[in-house]
């Protein structure tokens, strides 16, 4: 019962930020790449104003799946590297953090393009 | 007849407005919150089997978003994620994989122009401006956190 | 000979001879399919990249054009061409074969008009014999040139198009008692035309005020009125551009729905196909016109048609730098021999 109710949470809070995204492309007719930039940079901010992280402990990966969560990520990295080595940690605690992220992104993105050929929709 | 259209163009842009078939927002909505919402689930699945192996909690959720990741770009190559976008639309963009998506589709498409110039300048076409504005606001983010601690 | 402010009269009445039409696999999956010369169901066309196999896709049609007529490459005097991608390439590429003079051009969507009309006014005024005008788009080369790429998982706004893939060309000749074909009597330069519409996901509604500009401009300069012809033929304005002119005419009195097709709603079927306010592109116009539209005056179901190809002007570049959209729209006065 109590996995049931853990995963509904994640559904719902997953579900209901894709939706404030759904709602922004259609009314405000804002492209899905700038979607992406807005939901990252809210997730930064908002972790940093201590919002998100709540969030996470409700939602689990409700909150980190989404691009906001990579935002949260950043945050959360920059904080605790400046925690522990200080100033040098604003350079090098957001990257740090994102970087299995990005390096999954490049590595795997690189692969795909290899094997994959365009195709009509 | 008169060969003008008498409209000013705000006049003219509220009448097109009006006559325009506006996007079916319940529709849509639904099904960015049914599929936004599994892909968290799944998310969630994988963390819980890492946890489950006794991986510690960081490293569980950075599996997952490495395997999401994968996932997201093994649909694009296959030519699946364009149809799921297609009615998913949100549901597919926000979460990690649409990050995935946005960095793969354009290595696929300007593959054609060379491995150098097309595949690898063009990949970060769409993504770029997120790692641009993440890294940027996380820097500005810790520079404040670090101005803080210190005065406080 | 000019008369009235944009319309020049073609007093020697070039004859529009033979055309030929090369389409896609989705425009082949269309309503219109029965009409088309060529198709292919490979959107490469055996080709490595999009590009390529628009410009292959091209010169397949002109050489199709050639034996329809039966001629060769070198009776034609000059070709007229055009295409939606950066520097004509499709047009440019293709024609490097095919060792005819070449003038490109560049007027968006609405090219294929551009060209049958230059190319008709060239022969009225004896500057040659034989000259093609022909047109072409590819959906997958606009969409990575104008939009995202194939594989970016996003929506499409329910005002968009989409770019029919597909090509048409048109043989044009002196008028002679010996040769039995439709005559071009008239062709109306557009102006620019520009309603601030900033949104390139409606290309519809930023082009319907050139198009109504050029048709009544064309009717004023040739005192025609609207039911000299049987219909009206726009090239991609979409299901809500059309709906948008016809509405226009009817705020000035006229009813314009029964003699207004656009080629953009007739060349896919919007519901089964998913294409939103339907077709455009170069290729729009120039496959539907010279498949459906020629065969429709050839065997006189129609004998008197004004064909009015419409662009959007705009570049991806002017649209990030927060410009609106320009249009144009020209037309070319078509009829039977009575």
């Amino acid at each position: 019962m109590e996995i049931l109710i853990t995963y509904l949470k994640v559904f719902l809070v997953g579900g209901i930020i894709c939706s404030i995204g759904q709602i922004l492309i259609d009314k405000t007719k804002i492209t899905p790449a700038r979607i992406l930039v807005l939901f990252l940079t809210l997730g930064v901010f908002l972790t940093a104003f201590g919002i998100y992280k709540p969030l996470i402990d409700f939602g689990g990966a409700g909150a980190t799946v989404p691009i906001s969560g990579f935002g949260y990520s950043l945050a959360n990295g920059v904080i605790k590297e400046v925690n522990e080595i200080g100033f040098l940690g604003i350079f090098t605690g957001g990257i740090k953090a994102a970087a299995a992220g990005i390096s999954a992104a490049i590595f795997f993105g690189f692969l795909a393009s290899l094997f994959a050929k365009p195709n009509i929709k | 007849m008169n060969t003008n259209i008498d409209m000013s163009n705000k006049e003219y842009s509220d009448y097109v407005e009006k006559k325009a078939t506006n996007s079916p927002l319940l529709k849509n909505i639904f099904w960015a919150f049914l599929v936004g919402g599994i892909i968290c689930m799944i998310g969630q699945a994988i963390t819980d089997v890492f946890l489950k192996f006794g991986f510690p909690k960081e490293q569980a959720s950075t599996y997952t978003t490495i395997i999401l990741i994968f996932l997201g770009a093994f649909l694009t190559s296959i030519n699946l994620y364009s149809k799921l976008g297609k009615f998913a639309g949100a549901g597919s963009v926000i979460p990690i994989t649409g990050f995935s998506n946005s960095v793969v589709a354009p290595a696929i498409e300007f593959k054609t122009e060379g491995y150098i110039l097309g595949l690898g300048a063009n990949m970060f076409k769409i993504a770029g401006p997120v790692l641009v504005y993440g890294v940027t606001s996380s820097i500005i983010v810790g520079f404040f956190y670090w101005l803080i601690k210190i005065f406080l | 000979m000019k008369i009235g402010s944009q319309t020049i009269q073609l007093e020697n009445t070039p004859k529009l001879l033979q055309t030929a039409s090369m389409v896609g696999p989705k425009e082949m999956d269309g309503p219109l399919n029965q009409f088309f010369d060529l198709h292919t169901d490979d959107v490469f066309l055996g080709e490595k990249s999009f590009e390529k196999a628009e410009s292959k896709m091209l010169e397949q049609c002109v050489n199709h054009l050639l034996s329809k007529a039966g001629m060769n490459n070198s009776m034609i005097d000059y070709i007229f061409a055009g295409d939606l991608l950066n520097q004509c390439i499709s047009s440019g590429y293709a024609i490097r074969n095919l060792n005819i003079p070449f003038i490109g051009l560049y007027g968006a969507c609405s090219t294929f008009c551009e060209s049958l009309a230059l190319a008709a006014s060239f022969v009225n005024a004896n500057y040659g014999k034989n000259i093609i005008a022909t047109t072409s788009s590819h959906f997958c080369s606009a969409e990575r040139q104008f939009r995202m790429p194939l594989e970016h998982g996003n929506q499409q706004s329910p005002t968009s198009q989409c770019t029919v893939t597909g090509t048409g060309a048109a043989l044009v000749v002196p008028n002679s008692s010996s040769i039995h074909s439709l005559y071009i009597t008239h062709v109306t330069f557009g102006k620019v035309i520009d309603f601030g519409i900033k949104d390139m996901t409606n290309m519809g509604a930023a082009m319907m005020p050139a198009a109504y500009s050029t048709i009544t401009t064309h009717l004023q300069d040739t005192k025609r009125k609207l039911d000299y012809y049987d219909a009206i033929v726009t090239g991609d304005l979409g299901i809500l551009g059309s709906e948008l002119l016809v509405d226009q005419f009817q705020k000035e009195g006229y009813d314009i729905s029964h003699i207004h097709k656009d080629c953009g709603v007739l060349i896919y079927d919007k519901e089964k196909q998913d294409t939103h306010c339907g077709g455009s592109g170069c290729g729009c116009m120039a496959s539907v016109f010279s498949g459906y539209f020629f065969e429709q005056l050839k065997s006189k179901k129609m004998n008197k048609i004004l064909i009015v190809s419409t662009g959007a002007l705009m570049s991806p570049l002017s649209i990030q730098q927060g410009e609106s959209i320009p249009s144009i729209a020209h037309a070319v006065a078509i009829e039977n021999e009575v």
